[in-house]
């Protein structure tokens, strides 16, 4: 592939597939019940567990 | 027993071949450094032969506890007492180059305690020592909590941590002894960047290894900046030292590009070196440590996914903004420079995620002096991240280039950011490893959070002030067509500043001594110091009685 098309590339379907797969990555944590998984997850740090228990 | 005498024969074999190759040196850097080699694998052979706990021996002496517990945490023992000692060296390297800067004579005219060799020093030294460590030992520990599953291969994980020691003496040595590369932040030699290579490689594992026995289904956020961290750095660490040395027994080697295409990948790797290392891994010891601290939950956990795949989809683009108006393509430079400017918005998303995991709980500022060294973390990150993306522009960079604002920038995010967030992991995991009721002394961190606060200003409005006045001296036509100042002028005009700089570097210095010293104290496991408590609730003894009630 020339540097021309490499650069031709880049800037029109490689910059399509990047912003997709962006959004893709972002708008899957705003699917319904994504709010729900998402504050488990954060509150998941806080469950004790037997070695944190004592001096958590 | 044919175990031990495989295992401490290929010990000494490796010593022999370091030998060897000292012997036969093209060059004495690369001698003494086959000779260091040589002496690690003959201590290894030693200590395996021996066969005498040496582990537990150490064990004693550092009062780690006895009860191994359900997470494997001696590494991470050892990582936090690196970190600790690191930062000191690394700080006074750089409060050293800056005495140099205001007084030459410190050079001392000797080619191994010129500015020259010391600076790389110094910037390794904080970066990849003090910085590393901290990433590292963090890293092992939160990944444990997080997925609750102990390490993978425990040895490996030890050979991570020494195998990363070895790594920052053979470059720290390097430098003093002018070996180096020429590229900033990656000046050790092809060598030394192998033997990274191969530790960085087993880092990936242990680390991924833990994550897939993990026991917790979802994999929480600060493991994915991790992650992103560990495989990030390997990418840009191959790519950019890609090499071919003049002998196999000599120290020096040439880039694999030549020209604009190496300035490229340089600062490709440099300004990645940036969002990765010193950005994406300290976020992640953000997203962990601050709900941990506050015993609140990330502010949304959903902005923090945001956040997170922002940073990985423009920092990679950013790095062309180091070589504005240089032979790089205009259509580069401009790319570098949009990206840095949209970079702007995640970083700040991630600052207010952070600092809105205190909503509720603001008085914990007051009362709680590691909840106070985390947002001043996540203050300096947020302005750090304003600075950086202006700074990138090309008409500001005009100005700003090449000048001593780059390096207050710099240390902005690294003194107030990186640091900071890094003493408050390091107090909160001291109690917790070494299974102390808290910390040796609140009041002691408090002094470190003001010392380090006043030290960090006094840096960056030094270095602000000598920066813009250096850049417009430098730009500054007279009538006549000739630049007004000379280049001496412009130095010696900065004198004022770099004293100031300096005295803020001091106090940085000060805050981290009081730092070893109450981390020391917690790990002896001293009696708490008696001191005053960081809040008491307002006692009137005359206003604390019943309600009589008045005659009529």
């Amino acid at each position: 592939m020339s540097y021309d098309a490499l650069r031709h590339f880049a800037d029109s379907w490689g910059l399509v597939f990047m912003a997709v797969t962006y959004a893709v990555l972002i708008g899957w944590h705003f699917l319904p019940k994504g709010r729900e998984r998402s504050d488990k997850a954060a509150l998941a740090i806080f469950e004790t567990d037997e070695t944190e228990a004592g001096n958590g | 027993m044919d175990r031990l005498l495989l295992k401490s024969g290929g010990w000494f074999a490796l010593a022999l071949l370091a030998l060897l190759a000292a012997l036969m040196a093209a060059d004495s850097g690369f001698a003494v450094h086959m000779g260091i080699a040589c002496a690690a694998a003959l201590l290894m052979a030693v200590v395996t032969v021996r066969g005498a706990d040496y582990a537990g021996i150490a064990r004693g002496l550092l009062k780690m506890p006895v009860d191994q517990g359900k997470y494997d945490d001696d590494p991470i023992r050892w990582g936090v007492i690196a970190t600790v000692f690191w930062g000191l060296a690394g700080f006074l390297a750089g409060l050293f180059i800056a005495l140099q800067l205001a007084f030459p004579a410190l050079n001392l005219g000797i080619e191994y305690t010129s500015f020259g060799r010391l600076r790389p020093l110094h910037t390794s030294a904080v970066i990849f020592a003090f910085g590393g460590n901290a990433l590292i030992a963090t890293s092992f520990y939160v990944v444990q909590r997080t997925c609750r599953a102990r390490l993978a291969f425990p040895t490996l994980a030890r050979f991570v941590f020494w195998g990363y020691q070895l790594f920052i003496v053979l470059a720290a040595t390097g430098y003093l002894m002018g070996i180096t590369e020429g590229r900033e932040y990656a000046e050790p030699e092809w060598y030394v960047d192998l033997w990274l290579t191969i530790v960085w490689v087993a880092y990936l594992v242990v680390f991924g290894g833990t994550i897939l026995k993990r026991s917790e289904p979802h994999i929480y956020v600060a493991n994915w900046f991790y992650l992103s961290f560990i495989l990030t750095i390997a990418m840009l660490h191959i790519v950019n030292n890609l090499s071919m040395p003049v002998s196999l027994l000599g120290s020096k080697s040439y880039s694999a590009f030549a020209g604009v295409q190496d300035a490229l990948t340089q600062w490709w790797y440099g300004h990645n070196a940036v969002g990765f290392f010193l950005t994406a891994g300290f976020l992640a010891m953000m997203y962990y440590f601050v709900p941990k601290q506050a015993e609140r939950p990330i502010y949304s956990y959903r902005l923090s996914i945001i956040h997170f795949w922002s940073l990985i989809f423009l920092y990679i683009w950013a790095g062309p903004h180091h070589l504005h108006y240089t032979a790089l393509p205009d259509w580069a430079q401009t790319l570098g420079m949009v990206f840095s400017v949209m970079l702007w918005m995640p970083s700040w998303g991630g600052m207010i995620n952070g600092l809105m995991t205190l909503n509720g709980a603001w008085d914990r500022i007051r009362t709680d002096p590691i909840i106070r060294m985390m947002v001043m973390a996540l203050a300096f990150y947020g302005m750090s991240t304003f600075e950086g993306p202006m700074m990138s522009v090309k008409a500001v960079n005009s100005l700003s280039h090449y000048t001593e604002w780059t390096i207050g920038h710099v240390h902005s995010g690294a003194l107030g950011w990186n640091g900071l967030i890094t003493f408050a992991s390091l107090y909160y995991l001291a109690p917790r490893l070494w299974k102390r009721e808290r910390l040796y002394s609140l009041r002691l961190v408090n002094w470190h959070f003001w010392l380090a606060t006043v030290g960090i200003v006094l840096y960056a409005a030094s270095m602000w002030v000598a920066g813009i006045m250096q850049g417009l001296m430098w730009r500054e036509y007279g009538s006549d067509g000739y630049l007004v100042y000379a280049f001496s002028e412009v130095v010696s005009a900065m004198f004022p500043m770099y004293v100031i700089r300096a005295a803020g570097g001091l106090m940085y210095l000060a805050g981290a001594i009081i730092m070893a010293w109450n981390i020391g104290k917690t790990i002896a496991g001293s009696p708490l110091r008696e001191e005053k408590p960081m809040s008491d609730a307002a006692y009137d003894p005359a206003a604390d009685r019943p309600l009589v009630t008045q005659p009529a």
